[in-house]
C-alpha cells in the first residue's frame, strides 16, 4: 500500500465521519465545525488528485468565507434545537436503510465499472504546466464568457443578500438621497415680493368702560 | 494496491448518500438542510475532479470552479433568506412555513 493510498483512506474515513456528524450533531455550531472538517478533508483529497488550485480555493472560499457565514448565522439565531429534533430518531432506521442502499448500489456499479481505469500515464512528452496555469489558460480563453457570467452572478448575490437583510433604522434622521437629487432650485427657495416699508397698523382703541365679553 | 477512479467515485457516492440521509433526518431544521446541500455539492465536485484527473481533461476542473461560484452565491442568498425568515417568524422550523397552504 503506497503512501497515497494510505492517505486516501485516512482522508476518506475522516470525511465520511465528519459528514455523518454534520447531519446528526445536536448542536448546530458543532455541525458547522464538522462541516469545516469535512471540507478540509475533501480539499486534501482533491490535492491527491493533483487539483491544487481548486483544493486551495475550497479552503479559502468555503472554509474561509461560506462556513464563517454559516457560523455567523447559526450563532446569531436563537434556535430551539429540541423542538427541531422532534421525531429525529423515529425516522433514523428508515433513513439509514435508504442511505446504505443508495451508497452500496452506487459503489457496486462504480467499483465494477471504473476499476479498470488505472493511474493515468502522461502521453505526450510536452512539459507539464502547473495546475493553476493550465486552469487559467483554459479559463481565460475558452471560458472567458462564462467567467464573466459567474462574476455577474456573484455581484447579484451580494446585492441580493444585502438588500434582503437590510433594515433601515426608524430612529435615525437622514435625508433621502433620491429626494435630494430630484430637487429643483425653485423648490428650495421661494422669493416673496413685499414692499420694503409698510404702514404701521393703527391700533384699534377699545371704548373705555365697556365690559369685556 | 493503487487507487482507481472507482475509489474516488465510491467516496463521492457515499458522501452523497450520507447527505441524502441528513436531509431525511433533519427535515425541520433549515440550517442543517442547507449544510446537507453543501455536502451534496462537495460529493459531486469530488466526482468531477476525479474524472478530470483520470481522463486528463481540464474541463472537469473548470466545471468545479463554476459550481463553487454558484454554490457560494446560493448559500449567501439562502442564509440571507434564513435570517429574514427568523426575523419575521422567530423560528426556522420548516413546518412553520405554511402561509401558502390553503
Amino acid at each position: 500500500m503506497s503512501v497515497t493510498t494510505f492517505l486516501f483512506y485516512v482522508f476518506s474515513a475522516l470525511l465520511l465521519f465528519s459528514a455523518f456528524r454534520v447531519v446528526t450533531a445536536r448542536n448546530p455550531v458543532h455541525a458547522v465545525l464538522f462541516l469545516v472538517l469535512a471540507f478540509f478533508q475533501a480539499s486534501m483529497i482533491w490535492m491527491l488528485l493533483k487539483a491544487e488550485f481548486l483544493s486551495i480555493a475550497l479552503v479559502l472560499v468555503y472554509v474561509g468565507a461560506v462556513m464563517v457565514l454559516f457560523l455567523f448565522v447559526v450563532m446569531m439565531l436563537d434556535i430551539n434545537v429540541e423542538n427541531l429534533r422532534h421525531g429525529f430518531w423515529k425516522h433514523f432506521p428508515l433513513a439509514a436503510l435508504l442511505g446504505v442502499v443508495i451508497a452500496l448500489e452506487m459503489a457496486a456499479v462504480l467499483m465494477g465499472g471504473f476499476r479498470a481505469v488505472d493511474v493515468p500515464v502522461v502521453a505526450d512528452a510536452a512539459p507539464q504546466l502547473p495546475n493553476t496555469q493550465e486552469l487559467g489558460k483554459v479559463l481565460f480563453t475558452q471560458y472567458v464568457y462564462p467567467l464573466e457570467v459567474a462574476a455577474a452572478i456573484l455581484l447579484v448575490a451580494m446585492i441580493a443578500a444585502i438588500a434582503l437583510t437590510l433594515r433601515a433604522r426608524k430612529d435615525s434622521k437622514y435625508v433621502d438621497p433620491g429626494e435630494q437629487v430630484r430637487v429643483r432650485s425653485r423648490d428650495r427657495m421661494r422669493v416673496v415680493k413685499m414692499a420694503a416699508t409698510q404702514a404701521a397698523v393703527e391700533p384699534v382703541s377699545q371704548p373705555a368702560g365697556e365690559p369685556k365679553a | 494496491m493503487t487507487l482507481t477512479l472507482g475509489h474516488f467515485l465510491s467516496l463521492g457516492a457515499m458522501l452523497f448518500a450520507l447527505s441524502v440521509v441528513g436531509i431525511f433526518l433533519n427535515r425541520k431544521n433549515l440550517i442543517i438542510l442547507l449544510m446537507a446541500i453543501e455536502l451534496m455539492l462537495l460529493a459531486v465536485n469530488t466526482n468531477f475532479v476525479a474524472f478530470s484527473y483520470y481522463l486528463h481533461d481540464m474541463q472537469g476542473q473548470i466545471f468545479v470552479f463554476f459550481i463553487l461560484t454558484v454554490a457560494a452565491a446560493e448559500s449567501a442568498i439562502g442564509l440571507a433568506i434564513l435570517v429574514l425568515l427568523f426575523r419575521n417568524r422567530s423560528s426556522i422550523n420548516v413546518d412553520d412555513l405554511n402561509s401558502l397552504k390553503g
